[in-house]
């Protein structure tokens, strides 16, 4: 069976001021669909660029990246964001919902992006929220949640369009023991009973035990083991 | 949701400065409406004015007035088609500060001079009827409630009549319809031959003749003729065209069509800086909140366009309200005592929409571009 996410001699190289500085070596990875894969590593190791490169919010300086049998690698900046709509659903450390909208209205902003009517997406949203056990919140305001709340009001938003993947960076970084458990046991949730292919980037090894996969990166390279 | 909630969410984000933009943009706006709108009634009124019309007064002085006898004089003269006589009557109705525009004339040629006022004939003739008649405007009519068979009377600051009053008694006539001369255009005219005879002083004068010529390319010739028929006499006679007499006491003013555009321009100028600050800022503010936007599959054009709604929105709502009151400012009358019957000409809204447009583009499009550009990864990083 061939691999939801594919990754070949995957090169990233960032120009920061006259310096040149290349963050990932010619990274090979398969990821296989239904997959829950832990992507570990010291700070600057390259967990988050290669996350990104999954994600299509960045491109590599060389190599090829397919995802769902798509080379995103050298879409355009719009076929990109189009791309990500359709297949991708990110989960940020520090939630970063829409201040000024509700849990509702934060979930329902992937939906405006397609062509369900508002019946549909209200529909949508409603169950989103419902799964993450959040219905009775749908009118609360970011600020008006806890760490917890805000992190599964984003899972739901990542959701609701029923994304090919779910991309997570640090997703308890943020959070106490036990809404972090929360959270992982929801991702888990997601992984198991729904077949959600979810790649994730975690410092914590709590979080990662919850993975079916760990990898670990180490100054933009694999290892087999732990730096 | 909609996509207007993602605009609505994007300025709402900061309350407070979006209502003093808004506000800034709604006074602006104001300022604009008002003063364009009384630089384009002065033009309107400017423009209603023509080459074949002529304006003769004492050469002494504008107010110093002439003897009715001069008259039959003018009218004889070779190209003159008509003469209407002017007495100007200081009026007012109940109190000073409710000024009336009324003149004592001879109503026939007074609407033979200026053949665009429309008048039902029936008119004309109950004021050969009626000794104290007096014809007014619809505006007038309309503005202080009067109507045909009415007896209302008027006070005046410089005449009194000869049992020593000041107050005047008229029977409303009729009405007439003078729009075609612009809102600033006299609306009240009784018979002369009431005043002379009631009047306690100045009897057998009046303030200045209007006349109408035959031919206007011969106007110049027939003030020439006319100030010659009265030269080295005890009332020499000053002519010019009613033109060029309503720009030199418009110039008296200053000039106020550069001095309307430059106090407009200054500010919409200065506008133009705080709302692009406003927008820049705001966009600077929510640089991870784009970048979130843009993850989830925003694409550049549709952020531009979102950041672009927002100026858009922004410019075009408040400026509606500034235009809005610019309106009732002029309609409520507020105006009125100080600039007379002017009412906001269309064309000053349409101005001031494509002014808001223009304001929203041009504010917004930087921000807009800047946000459409912004590198995820480097956004989400906060560098």
């Amino acid at each position: 069976m061939s691999p939801l996410v594919s990754l070949r001699n995957v090169t990233k190289r960032y120009v920061r001021g006259k310096q040149q500085v290349e963050v990932l070596h010619g990274v090979d990875l398969d990821i296989q669909q239904g997959e829950f894969l832990a992507l570990m590593g010291p700070s600057g190791s390259g967990k988050t660029t290669l996350l990104n490169l999954i994600a299509g919010l960045d491109q590599p300086t060389a190599g090829e990246v397919s995802v769902a049998g798509q080379r995103i690698d050298s879409l355009s900046r719009a076929s990109l964001a189009a791309w990500r709509a359709r297949h991708i659903g990110f989960i940020f450390q520090f939630y970063n919902l829409l201040p000024v909208l509700t849990a509702a209205a934060n979930v329902e902003v992937p939906l405006l992006l397609t062509n369900l009517s508002r019946a549909q997406r209200r529909e949508r949203v409603a169950t989103a929220l419902q799964l993450v056990g959040l219905s009775e919140r749908a009118t609360h305001k970011p600020n008006e949640l806890s760490g917890g709340q805000q992190q599964r009001v984003a899972i739901a938003r990542a959701i609701v369009a029923d994304p090919t993947l779910l991309v997570c960076d640090e997703p308890t970084g943020d959070l106490d023991r036990v809404s972090a458990e929360d959270i992982m046991q929801l991702l888990k949730t997601f992984n198991r009973h729904q077949g959600k292919t979810i790649v994730m980037v975690t410092h914590d090894p709590k979080a990662a035990s919850y993975a079916s996969r760990e990898l670990h990166l180490d100054k933009g390279q694999l290892v087999d083991t732990p730096a | 949701m909609s996509h207007l909630g993602l605009i609505r969410a994007g300025l709402w984000r900061k309350p407070a400065r979006t209502v003093y933009t808004m506000a800034s943009i709604i006074v602006a706006f104001l300022l604009f409406g008002l003063l364009q709108g009384i630089n384009q009634g002065f033009g309107s009124a400017l423009a209603s004015v023509d080459i074949d019309r002529l304006y003769v007064s004492a050469r002494s002085n504008m107010t110093d007035g002439l003897p009715i006898a001069q008259l039959e004089r003018i009218r004889a003269v070779p190209g003159v088609r008509s003469v209407s006589l002017w007495a100007y009557f200081g009026a007012y109705y109940q109190e000073a500060r409710q000024p009336i525009p009324a003149f004592a004339t001879d109503v026939e040629p007074l609407f033979d001079v200026y053949r665009d006022m429309e008048v039902d004939p029936e008119y004309l003739q109950a004021m050969q009827r009626t000794r104290a008649g007096a014809l007014i405007s619809e505006a007038l009519a309309r503005e202080y409630g009067w109507k045909v068979g009415d007896r209302i009377m008027l006070g005046t600051s410089i005449w009194t009549d000869k049992s020593g009053s000041n107050s005047w008694p008229f029977d409303i006539v009729g009405t007439f319809d003078a729009s075609a001369y612009g809102a600033g255009f006299p609306g009240f005219y009784f018979n002369y031959s009431y005043f002379d005879e009631a009047r306690a002083f100045g009897t057998g004068n009046v303030h200045y003749y209007i006349v109408a010529v035959s031919d206007p390319s011969r106007a110049e010739q027939v003030g020439r003729d006319i100030d010659a028929l009265f030269a080295n006499s005890a009332d020499e006679t000053r002519t010019q065209t009613e033109s060029a007499l309503a720009q030199m006491q418009l110039k008296q003013l200053g000039d106020i069509n550069f001095i309307v555009n430059a106090i407009v321009g200054a500010v919409l100028f200065t506008l133009l800086f705080l709302t692009a600050n406003t927008m820049m800022q705001s966009v600077r503010e929510r640089t991870s909140e784009l970048a979130v936007l843009k993850t989830l599959g925003f694409s550049d054009s549709r952020v531009l366009v979102l950041v672009l709604m927002e100026a858009l929105v922004l410019c075009v709502f408040a400026g509606a309200i500034g235009m809005t009151l610019a309106v009732l400012a002029f309609e409520g009358g507020m105006l009125r005592q100080l600039f007379g019957n002017f009412s906001m000409p269309p064309s000053v809204i349409v101005m001031g929409a494509a002014l808001a447009l223009i304001l929203a583009l041009v504010s917004g499009l930087a921000p807009a571009w800047r946000a459409s550009r912004l590198n995820i990864v480097d956004a989400l990083a906060g560098r």
